[in-house]
């Protein structure tokens, strides 16, 4: 019983290793064709449009909500110790540090990295990257890597614009409905928020996120297993797996940047 | 250099526990219409597959063209596969692109020619299948069998010197089925190519094929020409080309006795309660 217990677990762990040797060995292939698409821009503003442009309007829709939250709820409790003042550094920070990269790389993951796995399992069905194959044309290079930078590259401006729109967002929930001063809201924000330290920390998070969930994606996707159950269970793999990897990472990049 | 094309010698290939091909050794010959044939399951697209390098064989070798396909590096298989053409059973055409951008995809991908040209080549191999008019159309606007001969002239842009077909017949009616069928013959002739066809259709298969191998249990069962095949006394091949439900080809998966399944190891009929 308890050798069984011990083995079922010994098995579970070399499968966990043996799939991330794969997927660094599948990542290198990806990295190797970054050359390739740097030639030929067209590929990658195509793959920018469609994880990058098209994921624009959750993530204005999400900022601008999760901004007024914010600001409703820390004017709540600052109000009660006379700190109103200070509700824009704590809007800021917020989501600056933590929740702009954070929500983003959840909502780029749901949105985008699901449409990814999909469209490449997808691909994988229907034997069109087996008939790229035998056309001479490495699918890896010419479906995989330009997804993959358009998601790196994607989600950091994402996020940026995510905790631009949260802060104003916050400004007008703040300021102009609950009547916090305007100068308050901004020359504190100004006196507390540091561009290295905390903006440059965010978008750091940002990058981290961005290549770890675009990278199970296209991982995800081009393992597959080519049936249409195998592309549905990628897909929600996919999705878990970056949503637990995001959360995770944001841990031990907190950890690392502000203590 | 040897007249075959293709030369399979000893391979091995197994999928997990499930060993797919025990030392099956063959020859395709140039420029003939070389038949892969036999039952279900025994490995036939996986044969093409192991010719196109997309798997490696556990043991035993592949050359096509004098070169020794799974030994290969990326590069070179790559080069080897510009001299290659497949027709996938779906015909697996990109869905995103157009008739058109699906057949200049491997010309564009491959060279930098005006598009002047690349639009002549096009509409040259689209009239070859007979669908110059469907240019314009996407994938999702195609019945199957226009679907396979758009797929047809995608594998043939690039001039290739050995043609792999994976089940062309499957599926079709009876026009585009003759259609296919002589595309195939005609192709072959006059682009100067090897064509192997892999398919269970004994009497298409057979009108166009020079040479037809048979394929069992992971060996090479029989082969020759349809008609040394057609006269054979094998009482296998006699099953396989007639068609017959009995005889050495079982019908059934391996399985135990169905009253054993049914009654229970003991007989009883417990189990079934």
């Amino acid at each position: 019983m308890i050798l069984n217990f011990l083995q079922s677990i010994g098995a579970y762990v070399l499968d966990a290793f043996a799939s991330l040797g794969r997927a660094s060995l599948f990542l290198m292939q990806v990295l190797m064709g970054i050359k390739d698409v740097l030639l030929r821009p067209r590929l990658l503003i195509r793959e920018l449009y469609s994880v990058g442009v098209l994921s624009l309007l959750i993530i204005v829709f999400s900022a601008i909500f999760v901004g007024m939250v914010l600001s409703l709820l820390g004017y709540v409790t600052l109000v009660d110790f006379g700190a109103e003042s200070s509700l824009g550094v704590l809007v800021s920070l917020s989501l600056i540090r933590e929740l702009g990269p954070v929500l983003s790389a959840l909502l780029f993951s749901g949105r985008a990295g699901s449409a990814l796995t999909a469209e490449i399992g997808l691909m994988k069905a229907t034997e069109q990257l087996a008939s790229m194959e035998m056309m001479a044309v490495d699918p890896i290079r010419r479906i995989v890597t330009p997804r993959f930078l358009a998601g790196f590259i994607s989600l950091p401006l994402l996020t940026i614009i995510f905790m631009a729109l949260g802060i104003y967002a916050g400004y007008l929930v703040g300021s102009v409905w609950l009547g916090v001063d305007e100068g308050s809201y901004w020359s504190q924000m100004q006196n507390k928020v540091e561009f290295w330290h905390d903006v440059v920390n965010g978008i750091i998070k940002s990058v981290v996120f961005g290549f770890v969930v675009t990278w199970i994606a296209v991982y995800q996707g081009y393992n597959a297993m080519p049936t249409s159950e195998g592309v549905s269970r990628a897909t929600t793999n996919s999705v878990v797996y970056s949503a637990l990897a995001v959360l995770g990472l944001d841990f031990i990049l907190t950890a690392i940047m502000f203590i | 250099m040897s007249d075959f094309f293709v030369t399979i010698r000893d391979l091995y290939f197994s999928r997990g526990d499930r060993e797919i091909f025990s030392g099956v050794s063959l020859d395709i010959p140039e420029g003939k219409v070389t038949a892969i044939m036999g039952p279900s399951g025994t490995g036939k697209t996986t044969l093409l597959r192991l010719m196109g390098g997309q798997l490696r064989p556990d043991r035993g070798s592949v050359i096509v063209q004098g070169l020794e396909i799974p030994s290969l590096k990326r590069k070179a298989l790559y080069q080897a596969r510009r001299r290659m053409g497949m027709l996938f059973q779906s015909g697996a055409l990109l869905t995103d692109l157009s008739v058109f951008e699906n057949i200049a995809f491997p010309i564009r991908e491959h060279y930098s020619f005006p598009e002047s040209i690349i639009r002549d080549i096009v509409l040259l191999k689209l009239e070859l299948v007979g669908l110059r008019g469907a240019r314009d159309l996407m994938p999702s606007e195609l019945s199957g069998g226009m679907a396979r001969r758009v797929a047809l002239a995608r594998a043939i842009v690039l001039d290739p010197t050995l043609m792999m077909y994976d089940e062309p017949f499957t599926g079709l009616d009876p026009v585009t089925l003759g259609t296919i069928v002589s595309l195939i013959k005609e192709l072959n002739c006059s682009l100067g190519m090897t064509s192997v066809v892999v398919s269970h259709d004994i009497h298409e298969t057979f009108s166009i094929a020079d040479h037809v191998c048979i394929l069992s249990e992971g060996k090479l069962a029989a082969q020759g020409s349809p008609e040394e095949l057609m006269n054979s006394e094998s009482e296998f091949v006699q099953q396989f080309v007639q068609g017959k439900p009995d005889g050495p080809i079982p019908f059934h998966f391996p399985a135990e006795p169905l009253e054993q399944d049914i009654l229970g190891k003991d007989m009883s009929g417990k189990s079934a309660l």
